[in-house]
């Protein structure tokens, strides 16, 4: 079967990779500590680990977003924040 | 009955796994892939980088198209859910009239998209229409193809008679599930038509209104087929939503490059839009609790 039609590149493909292995070891922290850790932080609601992964993902995909939109093509100070976001996220929310 | 933990269960998720894996997220994985390259066709790509998102977030064209399906969202849901309720509130509890209001709210939900289009692109124009010859007979002016304002005010009025019946439907469903007892003890307080509202009917629609604001964020921020049908986009520009120009960027234009870099950042804006607003209305139902 080829995926030729998807146009893959190796740039997209480290970046699938990357969220699926989030998301498996989300996977394994669940089996090993079930119930989602539920929280509630500075959002003021409760919030489970999986919510926090989302609330890290979305806010990283505008943080990329905006630094294109204001500061240039090259990416990696937003990677950096997009981390220091996702801690924060991890950490407080 | 005690609850069972088995995580073989997950086994039960993984055929409607599959099928969104099929139906959503490869077609998305593969959107993406064309965000960051150029091609003419042929199956053949050349690497772009992030050059399509820098041209679209600094395009004039995108963000004037965000604005108005934003503004269009907003307009539509400031119509749609108190008139959806206003009229939920005035149907029939009990009787003949019941199954005739609820058939009667059904039928706009029942014809396709660009049906409806049609029925209003002929119901508006000016020589055959009955509404713009009407209007005109009386002295306005109306002209949807030439006047942005006019246009505007047809595509709101089309979705209008579309889908609030929707939200009627799930304001109904949920006035119907509220015990007579609640009513009964509302009179006896001498609770004013008003209170009965506030404090009994409004707290039991609130999950339903939470679904019908969902829904009818989404498909309004989606909307395509009926302001395509109608208007084209025009005059001008002016009912070019997000989607008429997206699909005008990759089958008009067959700019598919910028368009998957459009369409991923139209999906996020509709995600982030979505979160917030189940977030908020989720939180102040438990709140409530």
């Amino acid at each position: 079967m080829s995926f030729s039609w998807m146009a893959w590149t190796l740039p997209t493909a480290i970046f699938f990779i990357t969220i699926f292995a989030l998301i498996a070891a989300l996977g394994v922290w669940e089996y090993f500590s079930p119930g989602g850790g539920p929280r509630v932080g500075i959002l003021r609601f409760e919030t489970t680990r999986g919510d926090r992964l989302f609330v890290s993902l979305l806010g990283s995909a505008f943080i990329h977003l905006a630094w294109l939109g204001l500061g240039g093509p090259s990416l990696w100070w937003a990677l950096a924040l997009s981390v220091v976001y996702a801690i924060g996220v991890f950490r407080f929310v | 009955m005690e609850k069972t933990w088995n995580n073989k269960a997950w086994f039960l998720v993984l055929p409607v796994l599959l099928l969104v894996a099929f139906s959503a997220v490869i077609p998305l994985m593969t959107v993406v892939n064309y965000s960051v390259q150029d091609t003419f066709g042929n199956n053949q790509f050349f690497w772009a980088g992030t050059d399509w998102f820098v041209e679209i977030l600094t395009s004039p064209r995108f963000w004037d198209a965000l604005w108005r399906n934003l503004i269009f969202s907003g307009v539509i849901l400031a119509i749609e859910v108190p008139l959806g309720i206003l009229i939920a509130l005035n149907m029939p509890k009990h009787g003949i009239g019941v199954p005739v209001c609820l058939v009667l709210m059904a039928l706009p939900l029942l014809i396709p998209w660009n049906v409806v289009g049609t029925i209003w692109q002929v119901f508006g124009r000016v020589d055959i229409g009955l509404l713009g010859y009407f209007l005109n007979s009386l002295g306005i002016s109306y002209n949807y193809t030439q006047n942005p304002a006019h246009a505007w005010a047809t595509v709101i009025v089309m979705d209008v008679w579309h889908w609030t019946s929707l939200v009627v439907l799930l304001c109904y469903a949920g006035l119907v599930s509220i015990p007579d007892a609640y009513y009964q003890a509302a009179r006896i307080d001498g609770a004013s038509r008003w209170s009965v509202f506030r404090y009994i009917q409004l707290p039991k629609m609130k999950r339903v209104l939470l679904i019908a604001v969902l829904l009818r964020f989404m498909d309004s921020f989606m909307i395509y087929t009926e302001p395509f049908v109608v208007t084209g986009g025009g005059p001008g520009n002016s009912t070019t939503f997000l989607s008429i120009d997206l699909v005008k960027m990759a089958i008009g234009q067959f700019d598919l490059g910028p368009a998957a870099a459009m369409s991923i950042i139209y999906f996020l804006i509709i995600l982030l839009l979505s979160w917030v607003f189940y977030t908020v209305m989720t939180q102040s139902d438990a709140e409530q609790k």
